[in-house]
């Protein structure tokens, strides 16, 4: 016992000292939840709209004015040049154009029916997709309004049209960045626990002083556990650090019970340090550690629905993410946070992340016996 | 103090100790001559029970490095080849981290390091990072010497140190034998053998001789001379393919030659004012321990 707390010492005595290290411990968590948060969003805005009016009515007006009102069109070109449009997308000019034809009043008056032209530059799926959908919302909302103004009377048909009231769960304002904050977070930890753990054991190694201590009487599991424990503290300290961070900058809900949301952090922190441990056994030098568990990170980001939805991956894919703890920390983090979940509705992954725990810390011990 | 009988150690295939086997005895500094690659750090690894043999024993201390390792670790001080303290810590924390690890503090056991401490003393809150050679070797000593061992294990202390702090560091490992500490130490240097008790050769894995410094020197039994020239490295070709040298070696600005029965100082030096060399000098020496030493290992070469 004595000989774990001096090691610990000795460990946060030279991460102190790490001029690395040190700010990333304190800079990442608040970075990470600032500029991923505020930068990497989903929300397009500002889409270069090209409209070409060839009807040149008040009607036709009117609908560019409602596009360009909305703060997710700028209208950048507006004439009845239908030869340009193909001209300025392919000089990446506009993101889109609606080509409105001649007659576009007088058929929407006379027969009730007309169409228009919209076209996206869908090099990015996403951003045209999402284009797309806003632009054909606000068409049919000026659909509505002239309907209702040029016809006063509802019509028959009109009668039976369903409307649908949506109501958010658990994300009222769909906000992406309550949706992604609590991601960064279990990629924080993960980054803790996988890389910098494993990093630190083969620094040891690299620099030569694991020969020193070899000889002296500290047991292998003493110099594991003096490792370990600090990136364990460390990790639940970034987690409360950028937990809190995110709350008070942008208000993220905190509806659940933290005790168990830090309960099954540490566990996760359990799993991944083994992880790590385990990835350190492969490396002579911190350079090689440092590309073995970017390869690894860089696979449990993916595969842990931290950016995209895991129910939207394939059916195979949605199997290997069993086997990949940082997704259930990333469920954990968004089930408390946004849902309120408490240890009640979370026993199934505590149990699961208990098997984590044992399985790749066994694995780890036994690889790392094999090693020295 | 250090029985060691038969060691081999392979890596894949190549044979790092061949059978090696040799004494050493209480309060004896011995030393280990060889050059790099010659096993020197495998043999050291294996009696500081980091490493497991193949093949043979080693007893340290009266104890078994495989068997005993975990009592052994606490006898023994052990200096590796590379400077293997923590650089972010002081020197003060590196020595009451070891110190703590071993149970012991540095008050205890002041009067084993008095001496080298002292002079570290004024530097004793710069980080081990910030050292000098000299120092951090003295600061690995320290650290070697914080437990009280019975036996010291110092893999070349003092590669890449200067000339001056190398005497200084000789000069403690004195110190510590009259005190009746027993040292094993590795050195490619060849003039720090004469400061060893008993030295011993090693080249290829294998030990070629062990015995006195001065017991090395009188095994020389040929006449050695010394040649110079203005052109060191055609010098060496021309005294290699000479009919009456056995062999050539370069030594600091000289070449140093053993010679056959037809040999005569006159005759080599107009064969050689005849290939165009300058101001030459031939002149009989004494050889030294090194002079040995090369014979030794040339004759291994060409068996």
């Amino acid at each position: 016992m004595r000989t774990i707390q001096l090691l610990l010492q000795k460990e946060f005595l030279q991460i102190i000292r790490n001029k690395a290290m040190l700010p990333i411990i304190f800079v990442m968590p608040i970075m990470q939840t600032m500029i991923l948060a505020f930068a990497a969003n989903y929300e397009i805005n500002n889409l270069r709209l090209h409209i070409v009016d060839r009807d040149r009515s008040t009607f036709s007006r009117q609908l560019t004015q409602q596009l360009d009102a909305s703060e997710r069109f700028v209208v950048v070109y507006y004439d009845n040049a239908a030869h340009l449009a193909a001209q300025h997308m392919q000089a990446d000019q506009t993101d889109m154009t609606l080509e409105i034809p001649i007659g576009f009043e007088k058929d929407l008056v006379s027969l009730q029916n007309t169409q228009v032209y919209l076209g996206a530059n869908a090099i990015n799926s996403v951003k045209a997709g999402v284009g797309m959908n806003y632009a054909a919302s606000i068409i049919a909302d000026y659909n509505m309004n002239i309907r209702l103004r040029a016809m006063p009377i509802v019509p028959a048909a009109q009668a039976g049209q369903i409307e649908i009231v949506p109501t958010e769960w658990f994300n009222p304002s769909r906000s992406y960045k309550n949706f992604f904050v609590p991601g960064i977070l279990a990629v924080l930890i993960t980054v803790i626990g996988s890389m910098l753990a494993s990093l630190n054991i083969v620094r040891e190694r690299e620099i030569g002083t694991i020969e020193q201590i070899n000889v002296t009487p500290i047991r292998k599991y003493q110099f594991i556990i003096g490792k370990l424990i600090p990136f364990w503290i460390i990790g639940l300290f970034d987690l409360a650090l950028g937990l809190g961070f995110a709350k008070l900058v942008f208000g993220l809900p905190t509806t659940g019970n933290m005790m168990a949301l830090f309960g099954f952090a540490g566990l996760f922190l359990l799993a991944i340090l083994g992880f790590g441990l385990f990835l350190s056994t492969f490396s002579e030098t911190q350079q090689q550690a440092m590309f073995i568990s970017w390869f690894f990170m860089l696979v449990f980001l993916l595969m842990g629905g931290v950016f995209t939805p895991i129910e939207s991956m394939p059916q195979w894919a949605q199997v290997l993410t069993w086997f990949n703890p940082v997704s259930y920390m990333v469920q954990v983090l968004r089930l408390v946070l946004l849902k309120g979940s408490g240890f009640m509705d979370l026993w199934p992954f505590f149990l699961k992340m208990t098997g984590f725990v044992i399985a790749l810390n066994a694995f780890a011990v036994l690889n790392y016996r094999k090693t020295t | 103090m250090i029985r060691v009988n038969q060691v081999s150690k392979r890596y894949g295939a190549i044979e790092a100790l061949r059978q090696v086997s040799f004494e050493v005895n209480p309060g004896e500094i011995f030393g280990l001559i060889g050059p790099d690659g010659a096993g020197k750090t495998t043999l050291f690894r294996i009696l500081t029970t980091l490493l497991l043999p193949d093949e043979g024993t080693a007893r340290v201390n009266g104890r078994d490095v495989v068997a005993n390792y975990k009592a052994l670790r606490a006898e023994i001080g052990y200096m590796p080849g590379r400077f293997s303290l923590y650089q972010d810590l002081t020197i003060a924390e590196n020595l009451a981290f070891f110190a703590t690890i071993f149970g012991t503090t540095i008050e205890a056991n002041y009067e084993n390091i008095r001496p080298i401490y002292e002079q570290l003393a004024p530097f004793k809150d710069r980080r081990a990072g910030k050292l000098s050679g000299g120092m951090k070797q003295k600061l690995a000593l320290c650290c070697a010497l914080i437990h009280s061992p019975e036996v010291l294990f110092l893999d070349e202390p003092t590669t890449g140190v200067d000339p001056v702090s190398r005497k200084e560091f000789w000069d403690i490992l004195a110190m510590l034998k009259q005190k009746g500490m027993t040292i094993l130490v590795s050195t490619p240097y060849m003039d720090e053998a004469t400061r060893c008790n008993r030295v011993g050769l090693i080249q290829n894995g294998e030990l070629l001789q062990i015995d006195t410094p001065a017991g090395i020197v009188s095994r020389f039994d040929q006449p050695l001379w010394a040649v110079t020239s203005d052109e060191m490295y055609r010098l060496i070709q021309d005294l290699r393919t000479h009919p009456t040298i056995k062999t050539a070696y370069a030594f600091g600005d000289t070449v140093h030659i053993t010679v056959k029965h037809s040999f005569y100082p006159e005759d080599l030096f107009a064969d050689l004012g005849a290939k165009n060399h300058q101001n030459i000098e031939i002149f009989p020496i004494t050889p030294t321990i090194e002079d040995c030493f090369i014979g030794l290992m040339e004759t291994q070469k060409t068996p």
